[in-house]
């Protein structure tokens, strides 16, 4: 049964510091600055042309790439689209919001000019003949497709070493994983590899890489963003969401891409505010400009099983959210850890009907069978890789007759009470507050083969999911590890549709964090704070 | 159904469009595989009749079902002719060249998405009310999950729990040929669906080509209560359900094209029985004729084996109807039900219908076959011209509009039925195709009936104005058709005739009185047709009986 949210009592976090932990002692580094509007100017201004700035991006993407492999293909046509963005500057033309802007793609997304896999193996090679609508729309803004990020297969992983093709490392300790599933496209934005990229969220895919890359990462309200070229892994939890180096540019980016989309039946009519208009630049801000905002804290997100590197951490991101104004309390979801078992319920459900598609037939890999069902059979145990294939056997298991009642409808009834656990939390809150991950980047290989451990890794993220909810990551501190610290970030969580408050606060929560730099080492040195 | 699977892909670049879909750049629209049937042959062939020849019903059926009582529900899959498929935009004709009416969403492309295509919901809110069912106003649409090569995505999108109408009846008048009757059919629901692609097997079998044309084509299933014991009830279940279809403009449901497709299911038990025998399901049905054919084949195979005390050889299972052995065969067996793991589609939002709309549907319903039927009843048409006139959408609209004008209706059913019919059968022409309109067919009747032209001038200006058109008027005039009622002018005539055949009129006047007619053809000759048949014969037989 749903309890009633508890009566909110005061935190105090005095003990904790509002400095970061990090680990280059540089003096106050400055807040991140938007990248987007930074190269904006530039271009107008004719400090720099589309074409240096690719040239810029291409060689790092080039020399870091070796050690990180977050592209899973590299577009070669970067430099042209950097000369047309060019000649329109030259011949005064009208520049899109993103002109000039090197965004990296998810590979689970659809572009029609590259291949676009999903990280599978049953896709080598598939080249779609459209751009997913977010594309199409990124592209109309001027935006320059760098290439396609490396993924756990279909999105099912949390650690992107579920790809069919390649791993991904950490960018700040290239023995750790960068997160999941869209591990490349975190990793890629950390190591300025591209300034911001498209990812996918159906259970926290954006957000937990987004923690473990110390970078921001946004999963907009389901039906915020059109799903149209989004390859699906569950239809009724997935989302393009959007990471950058700042909130800013995490803003801007959603607002090209959001808006109802008639190739979508699920997505929103809601009109799109432009997120980015009202961010205050950090000089104007007044000693408590979040003043009278209510901040909930979830309880179950700070208990047993949290690494207490990442709850201190989130508790300096509650007291430092306290120094602007807010007012924070603890709020308890008591429907917090039903979400996780049903979580995978539908998405392995939704996604083993999703994945039929794949049977060779059409597309893909097609193996000769002397039979119907050997060419399916053989077409896809050799395609589609064990994660993906588990969870198929899970999804069918869990819709066959006589197991339906039992676990997806059960399941269903539970995404109604963590609907409504989130509904009442947030009427008495205008944002909650968790941990983006359990723990900060672990080692490559640590969960493997404990597929359960990992799958609890998403217990802070899927309950978004379930109810459909907007939430940013953005990095709020370090924690001890070695050789270097690790980024950690905190998850905010709004109503349907608030993206703009979420994006307010979490700008001014980025511009008043004291001393951190959240530029790994493998570019430190090119790119110091 | 035994497909083999055979190494070797064809390769046939025409087919694919646009090329650029596939991640292989040449036909990878192909799956190898060999069919143990091959039904698309016999499926273009077979001829539908409307009425169900009377050799179809063996004299042994109607002995063994002095015992025994048949149990015949339909399951009647109509494709509606929308103008775009259900979730997409792509345009469907019938016979186009495969695969050039596919897009991303109804090849099942990963990323594409559904969005349902409002005309559907308002042919299927037509259908549900025209059945008199009960309509869901808040529905969706679920997956059907299974594997075949002509289904793109792996499930098929249709309603499963939630039907958009339910519990609904269809009002049959049976054929008058066998012993006619009125008959009310229950309906169990109506549903929304997508249809699948088609497989082509080549003529060596070793491989199979997908036409994908088809796929996302909106359908409606419509399931029948096991309310049918005959042959017959079922082919004029199926044949009422086609002209609901036609009156309602939600499809051309034409059986050949496979855009009306019956899978009845059947079995038989002892009369006095409450609980059914063991059902059989018959495909391959392509004619209403087949239908029934099939049907009291089927009874009188399952009746016999219960003569014989082989009940267990009746087991659940599917079977084809074989149009050359005139026999029903083993398709496959049913092992278990298929579980199709149903589950609401996620990509669809739920189909909310409000009372408004449903009214709005209600009061844009045409005249039904039904109505029409009780109407012509009562206009005092026999039941003969009521099923011939009713039977075609067109043919009675083109009866009601020559009758609005006034026309007599018993004589505008005679012209239609008779002339207009034999007309149309002979030149293979549909009513629509003819030039006479049903003004000038009403003008036709009046001119007779006010004795303008004689019935006979009007045979012969009704063939001038169905194959050329023009009008009624304007043909007598042109043609100089008034009938002559001039009692002086046809004595005239008269005169003539008779001073000119002296021979003849003696004859007659000897006693040969049969030479009357001889005297009114040539009276009518010298009329060219136009003297009025009754005043000639009065003047004529006034003037040859006269004793001067």
């Amino acid at each position: 049964m749903l309890s009633s949210v508890q009566t909110p009592r005061l935190l105090r976090f005095q003990s904790f510091s509002l400095k970061c932990l990090h680990t280059h002692p540089t003096t106050a580094p400055p807040p991140p600055h938007s990248q987007i509007l930074t190269i904006r100017k530039s271009l107008l201004s004719r400090e720099i042309s589309a074409v240096d700035l690719a040239g810029t991006f291409l060689n790092r993407l080039r020399n870091t790439e070796p050690h990180l492999k977050s592209f899973l293909y590299v577009s070669d046509v970067v430099l042209k689209e950097a000369e047309e963005i060019d000649r329109k500057i030259a011949e005064n033309e009208e520049l899109g919001p993103l002109a000039g802007v090197l965004v990296g793609v998810k590979d689970n997304i659809c572009t029609s000019d590259m291949p676009s896999t999903a990280g599978s193996k049953i896709l080598e090679n598939y080249r779609p003949p459209f751009d997913a609508t977010a594309v199409g729309k990124m592209k109309k803004c001027g935006a320059i497709v760098i290439g396609k990020t490396n993924m756990d297969e279909f999105g099912m992983g949390s650690t992107t070493e579920g790809s069919g093709y390649q791993v991904t490392a950490n960018p700040w300790d290239l023995s750790r994983v960068p997160g999941g599933s869209s591990g490349g496209s975190a990793a890629a934005v950390s190591a300025r590899q591209c300034m911001v990229s498209l990812g996918s969220d159906t259970g926290g895919s954006v957000r937990q890489p987004a923690s473990f890359c110390g970078v921001v990462g946004l999963k907009p309200t389901y039906g915020r963003v059109s799903r149209y070229g989004l390859v699906a892994y569950a239809s009724s939890l997935d989302v393009i969401g959007c990471f950058g180096s700042s909130v800013a540019d995490a803003g801007i980016l959603l607002h090209a891409i959001s808006g109802h989309d008639k190739f979508d039946a699920t997505s929103s009519k809601k009109e799109v505010p432009d997120f980015a208009s009202q961010f205050t630049a950090r000089d104007q801000l007044d000693s408590k400009p979040l003043k009278g905002l209510r901040v909930g804290l979830i309880r179950e997100t700070i208990e047993d099983g949290v690494d207490p590197d990442v709850i201190s951490s989130i508790r300096g991101a509650a007291s430092h959210l306290e120094e602007l104004g807010c007012t924070v309390t603890e709020v308890s979801l008591p429907s917090f850890s039903l979400g996780l078992p049903a979580y995978y319920i539908l998405a392995s459900s939704e996604s083993s009907s999703n994945l039929s598609r794949y049977d060779g037939i059409r597309y893909g890999k097609q193996v000769f069978a002397d039979e119907l069902n050997s060419l399916y059979g053989e077409s896809r145990a050799g395609g589609l890789g064990s994660e993906v294939k588990m969870r198929i056997l899970m999804g069918t298991y869990a819709l066959s007759a006589g197991y339906y009642d039992a676990y997806y409808k059960r399941a269903q009834q539970v995404r109604t009470l963590v609907r409504e656990s989130f509904r009442a939390a947030l009427d008495e809150n205008d944002i909650l507050i968790s941990p983006a991950a359990p723990s900060a980047a672990y080692k490559i290989g640590e969960k493997k083969n404990d597929p359960l451990s990992m799958y609890a890794g998403d217990i802070m993220t899927v309950n978004v999911n379930l109810a459909g909810l907007p939430a940013l990551v953005l990095p709020c501190g370090f924690i001890d590890s070695s050789p270097v610290a690790l980024p950690v970030g905190v998850q905010m969580i709004s109503a349907a549709f608030e993206e703009e408050k979420l994006l307010k606060v979490g700008h001014m929560f980025e511009q008043t964090l004291q001393g951190c730099c959240f530029i790994p080492p493998l570019v430190a040195d090119e790119l110091a704070c | 159904m035994a497909l083999t699977f055979l190494r070797g892909i064809q390769l046939n670049p025409s087919m694919l469009y646009p090329s650029s879909y596939f991640a292989r750049k040449h036909g990878v629209l192909y799956c190898c595989m060999r069919s143990a049937q091959t039904q698309t042959a016999t499926q273009e062939k077979e001829q539908t009749k409307l009425k169900v020849s009377t050799q179809s019903q063996p004299k042994a059926v109607d002995k063994f079902l002095k015992d025994f009582e048949a149990v015949i529900g339909i399951e009647t899959h109509v494709q509606l002719s929308t103008l775009t498929k259900a979730f997409c935009s792509c345009p469907y004709n019938y016979g186009s060249p495969p695969n050039t009416s596919v897009c991303p969403v109804c090849m099942g492309l990963p990323g594409a998405l559904p969005v349902l295509n409002s005309k559907v919901i308002e042919c299927a809110v037509r259908v549900g009310l025209a059945l008199n069912c009960k309509l869901s106003l808040n529905s969706k649409f679920d997956r059907k999950q299974y594997f075949y090569p002509d289904l793109p995505k792996g499930y098929q999108i249709s309603q499963f729990d939630i039907p958009i109408a339910s519990d609904g009846y269809l009002d049959v008048d049976l054929p008058l040929e066998y012993g006619g009757g009125h008959r009310k059919f229950g309906i169990t629901r109506v549903h929304m669906e997508e249809d699948a692609g088609k497989l082509l097997h080549t003529d060596g079998g070793s491989y199979s080509q997908v036409d994908l044309n088809r796929a996302g084509v909106p359908l409606l299933e419509i399931v029948s209560e096991p309310d049918m014991r005959t042959g017959i009830e079922a082919a004029e279940y199926a044949a009422e359900l086609q002209r609901l279809v036609r009156y309602l403009g939600v499809g051309n449901g034409n059986m050949q094209e496979g855009s009306l497709r019956c899978d009845v299911n059947i079995s038989v038990r002892p009369i006095g029985q409450l609980e059914f025998g063991t059902k059989v399901e018959i495909k391959n049905l392509n004619s209403f004729s087949s239908m029934s054919r099939a049907i009291d084949y089927e009874i009188s195979r399952q009746v016999e084996l219960h003569n014989q005390g082989q009940i267990d050889q009746i087991v659940q299972e599917t079977r084809l109807w074989e149009e050359g052995a005139q026999k029903t065969v083993t398709m496959r067996k049913k092992e278990g039900l298929a579980d199709y793991r149903y589950f609401p589609e996620p990509d669809l939002p739920g189909v909310t219908l409000t009372e408004e709309y449903v009214n709005s549907i209600r009061e844009s319903l045409p005249e039904l076959p039904e109505d029409k039927r009780r109407r012509y009843e009562k206009m005092g048409l026999s039941m003969q011209d009521v099923l011939f006139l009713a039977n075609d959408i067109n043919i009675a609209d083109f009866f009601d509009t020559t009758t609005a004008g006034g026309a007599d209706i018993k004589l505008a059913a005679n012209w239609i039925m008779g002339d207009i019919a034999a007309y149309m059968k002979n030149e293979k022409v549909t009513i629509n195709e003819i030039k006479l309109t049903p003004q000038e067919l009403g003008e036709l009747i009046a001119s007779i009936k006010d004795e303008t032209i004689s019935g006979k001038i009007g045979k012969e200006i009704l063939f001038e104005l169905i194959a050329k058109g023009g009008t009624v008027k304007g043909l007598i005039k042109e043609k100089d058709l008034v009938q002559i009622v001039d009692t002086a002018e046809i004595e005239k005539m008269v005169d003539k005739v008779i001073a000119d055949s002296p021979k003849q009129l003696e004859q007659y006047r000897g006693g040969k009185t049969k030479l009357q007619g001889y005297f009114a053809g040539q009276v009518m000759k010298e009329s060219k047709g136009k003297a009025n048949p009754k005043l000639l014969n009065k003047i004529l037989s006034e003037k040859l009986n006269a004793k001067n």
